[in-house]
């Protein structure tokens, strides 16, 4: 009978097909890496070693432009939206669950549900109405729709982190007269930090990966480096390109990274 | 009288509680969702002759969905354009989901039966794909599979066709894309529910001798189904409303929705129709979500 | 996080005002303006110019249309130029603020978009026709039977320019009929060869320069500099022009009435008109310009290319297309819409 032993870990084929999801999740990113460090012009043929692709993108005027534009923006919209995340993240866990909660959790979520290009058309009409009406064309408008759909990611590991928390602290914290502020100061907002952190970047992440929302919301001269690459791979598409795509995986894995240690030191 | 107090303070959670949410409240409201409610109203009003409306009230957008006005005839007839679009949006989004789901299950089934450490490592592997700039993620799909790309150039070099195998512009690559990019959406749900199952389950049912495949169907599938049923939502929800993927990869021929939607506000110059195809979107998806919480909540039932 | 917050002020104000002198906001086709003319432009003047892309005619019509955009320029074609004008989108050029004005060559000044050129200013022109592949097909190509009949050896490969005027003129003209018609029994025909052609197409996209030259595309309706571009890089890549008829056009430089940057705006105007810098224009567009004495100034493989001069048997095939009526475009849209599906 111990033949008959099993184990869950060995279903026939699962391992090599899993193996196999790996190494196609892998291979096309990892190909234009590579593609990204050609001597030659094609995305395709190797023609030897060479870094001359990431001055030469970076010579570019536009896309020094877009990079800039696109961090900024996406800094603003991580940080206003983990801040009203955290407030939200506050005001809806550890209570007496309530209608008005549902409601706030499906308003936070809804991002999540509704099709980009959907919100998109929705906010070109708006801002378009706005933008005539005020006169104001600058980068606020990028930022407002930025922060609004990142505030689920910021959102999540926040409320994870406070569900988690042990209540016993503050409490002890209030029986020693502290006020709410002072014990939210002292204790929970410290304790908090880390998933704080860690909203910040998935939001920062979240931002920087746009591609819709910005081509409809952007006004003139706005391109953020995912629109301006849009432009690109229909157009030139160029070894450039693929040096861009390399350093944003960078920075993806580099904040990941510390995303995974900042929520894992805690557990 | 403690009664009183307590209800008091009861309000006062629950004021805090809205106060606190506000902020963010006020700029989904602004930002997200108070928006679609212009869409609603642009779709019964009358395209301008160039673009955006002309403020007069019209049901043609929504009529124009199903039926189109033959322009020689008059005639009304089904808007075959349409549907046909709407047809292959669902076609490629349920394909995606589905292969998504061949090729994720035994995934997350793998990651979560290795030792801790492993799983770790494994689950950040997924992660990181589903992190990345979905733009880089196609383009890196486009230079494989375009005429001149990495597959053509290599199959070539093999000698295997002398001439490349145009796969790029076609619905596959449209279908293949998505899969690629949204497979880590399938395997995170998957994972979750694996990881709360009971491992010695599986060897109690062995023990009863049931072969491997019936342990999978009859103990393992109705207990991870929650999680089988996220996955497919997370999946076929973008899916359905991609733009990114069918644009690079679809060559303008072979639109999806989101496409469609785009092409209405631009050279389309429908904005009304536009409109209406995005609330009907919207409502398809709303459908979807429906169809997942009552699932999820009657497996909750079962305990 | 006070630091944090305080730094993030800091650049948000800094790219505000940084906008706030000597700029202009150009919007015109990809791929279709000389960066070396932007930094001539630039060094002459300070004024950063920048540009922002649009892929066809009817999506830069509607951006504009819709308002707060905060373009300057835009570069329309002659058949959308009376729209534009129509609908206030454009505003009368003061032509004593353009001293080269003069410049503009005597064919290009009363044209009917446009009589006297007091709206728009030249920016390039040229005509729409059959980009091939001689090593595919090596046949006739100097017909639009390319697209809308093709031959064994082009069927799946071939690109259309998702260009509504472009496309259905020539698709009109192969059926015998004009550009603009309002004749049903014509329009009918011409909706039944392309539905009948589209399943024979590969794609209808734009960027086809960079994949003719690559081979990503073995044939596609296009414009001629583009298609002089690719063949630049990869000298299998020829261009026919329908003898049936085949669109000509040109394009010009308007000045919006919500432009923000008007002073600056006329200087550029005024700058293109200058022979040098169109020559520049011409020297990475690869379309002829239409100011005179720009010549000189342009690359000497324009002078004898294939794509620039219309062979003399078919010139009279070339036609400007003209601005549809509303009933005409109404029918157009209708086709139009059936064929993208």
């Amino acid at each position: 009978m111990a033949d008959r032993t099993f184990s869950a870990a060995r279903l026939p084929g699962f391992s090599t097909l899993a193996i196999m999801v790996f190494v196609m999740l892998y291979l096309p990113i990892g190909l234009l890496v590579l593609f990204s460090f050609n001597a030659g012009p094609s995305p395709a043929i190797w023609e030897g070693f060479s870094l001359q692709w990431y001055p030469r993108a970076w010579a570019n005027e536009q896309v020094k432009d877009a990079t800039f534009r696109s961090l900024t923006i996406a800094t603003f919209a991580a940080l206003i939206s983990t801040f009203v995340a955290v407030l939200a993240a506050l005001g809806t866990t550890r209570r007496k669950r309530t209608g008005g909660q549902t409601f706030v959790y499906l308003m936070i979520n809804q991002p999540l549900m509704v099709p980009e290009i959907v919100t998109a058309v929705a906010l070109l009409i708006l801002f378009g109405f706005i933008k005539v009406a005020t006169g104001y064309q600058g980068l606020g408008y990028l930022i407002i729709a930025h922060s609004a759909f990142c505030i689920p990611f910021a959102y999540l590991p926040i409320r994870a982190r406070l569900e988690g928390m042990d209540l016993a602290l503050e409490t002890a914290a209030a029986d020693l007269y502290a006020t709410p502020w002072q014990a939210f100061r002292h204790v929970t907002l410290p304790l908090l930090m880390p998933a704080i952190i860690a909203g910040l970047m998935l939001a920062f992440i979240t931002s920087l990966d746009d591609v819709v929302i910005s081509l409809f919301v952007k006004s003139a001269g706005q391109d953020t480096l995912p629109t301006y690459m849009l432009g690109q791979i229909r157009r030139n598409m160029t070894v450039e390109v693929n040096a861009i795509s390399t350093l944003l995986i960078g920075l993806t894995v580099v904040m990941l990274t510390a995303f995974f240690m900042l929520t894992r030191r805690g557990d | 009288m403690s009664s009183a107090a307590e209800q008091a303070a009861d309000r006062k959670v629950r004021r805090a509680s809205w106060l606190l949410s506000a902020p963010a409240l006020f700029l989904l409201i602004i930002a997200a969702s108070g928006p679609l409610i212009i869409i609603l109203i642009y779709s019964f009003l009358e395209p301008g002759k160039y673009g955006n409306v002309e403020w007069v009230f019209s049901t043609d957008a929504w009529v124009g969905i199903l039926y189109s006005r033959d322009i020689f005839d008059g005639t009304y007839k089904l808007a075959d354009a349409h549907l046909s679009i709407f047809w292959r949006s669902v076609k490629l989004s349920l394909y995606t989901t589905l292969f998504a789901f061949v090729f994720g299950f035994p995934t997350a089934w793998f990651i979560a039966t290795r030792s801790a450490r492993m799983r770790t490592a494994l689950l950040f592997l997924i992660t990181i794909p589903f992190w990345t700039n979905l733009l880089v993620r196609t383009f890196a799909i486009n230079q494989i599979i375009r005429n001149e790309g990495v597959l053509n150039t290599f199959l070539i070099w093999l000698g295997v066709i002398d001439t490349p195998i145009q796969i790029i512009y076609t619905d596959f690559a449209v279908f293949l894309g998505m899969t690629y990019v949204y497979l880590p959406l399938m395997v995170l749900p998957l994972f979750a529910a694996f990881d709360r199952f009971d491992m010695r389950l599986l060897e109690a049912a062995y023990d009863l001798y049931a072969s491997r495949w019936q342990v999978l169907r009859h103990v393992v599938f109705p207990v991870v189904k929650p999680g089988v049923i996220a996955g497919s939502i997370l999946v076929f929800i973008p899916s359905l409303g991609a733009f990114v993927t069918p644009r690079i990869l679809g060559g303008g021929r072979n639109m999806m929705i989101g496409n469609f939607i785009e092409l209405q506000f631009g050279a389309g110059r429908n904005w009304p129709l536009g409109a209406a195809l995005s609330v009907t979107l919207l409502v398809i998806v709303a459908v979807a979500l429906a169809v997942y919480v009552r699932f999820a909540n009657r497996d909750n039932g079962h305990g | 996080m006070k630091k944090l917050l305080s730094a993030a002020a800091v650049l948000l104000a800094s790219t505000a005002f940084a906008s706030a002198e000597g700029e202009l906001q150009l919007f015109n086709w990809g791929d279709y303006t000389n960066p070396e003319l932007l930094e001539k432009f630039e060094a002459e003047t300070g004024i950063k110019v920048t540009v922002t892309d649009y892929d066809s005619n009817d999506t830069a019509l509607s951006k504009v249309e819709a308002g707060g955009g905060g373009y300057d320029l835009v570069v329309p074609s002659a058949n959308y130029i009376q729209i534009y004008v129509e609908k206030g989108l454009i505003q009368k050029l003061d032509l004593a603020k353009l001293p080269n004005h003069v410049n503009i060559a005597p064919e290009w000044r009363d044209v009917p978009w446009d009589p006297g050129r007091n709206y728009t200013v030249p920016w390039q022109w040229g005509s729409v026709g059959m980009a091939v592949n001689s090593d595919t097909y090596s046949g006739d190509i100097n017909t639009s039977a390319i697209f809308l009949d093709p031959p064994e050896e082009l069927v799946g490969k071939i690109n259309v320019a998702p260009e509504m005027n472009d496309v259905l003129s020539l698709a009109l003209m192969y059926v015998g009929g004009e550009a603009c018609t309002e004749d049903t029994a014509v329009l009918k025909k011409a909706r039944d060869v392309l539905m009948a052609a589209k399943p024979k197409w590969q794609s209808m996209d734009y960027g086809a320069t960079p994949k003719l030259a690559s081979n990503d595309m073995l044939a596609s309706v296009y414009w001629n500099g583009a298609v002089f571009r690719a063949r630049l890089q990869n000298d299998k890549v020829k261009f026919g022009y329908p003898r049936e008829g085949f669109p000509l056009w040109m394009d010009s430089v308007a000045l919006l009435s919500d432009a923000r940057n008007v002073d600056e705006a006329y200087q550029f105007l005024n700058f293109i008109m200058e022979p040098e810098n169109a020559g520049l224009i011409s020297a990475f567009a690869r379309y002829a310009n239409g100011i005179s004495g720009s010549d000189p100034f342009m690359p000497d493989d324009m002078k004898d290319a294939p794509e620039i001069l219309i062979p003399e048997d078919l010139k009279a095939s070339g036609h400007f297309l003209p601005t549809c009526s509303p009933k005409a475009l109404e029918y157009y849209t209708a086709i139009w819409t059936e064929l993208r599906k």
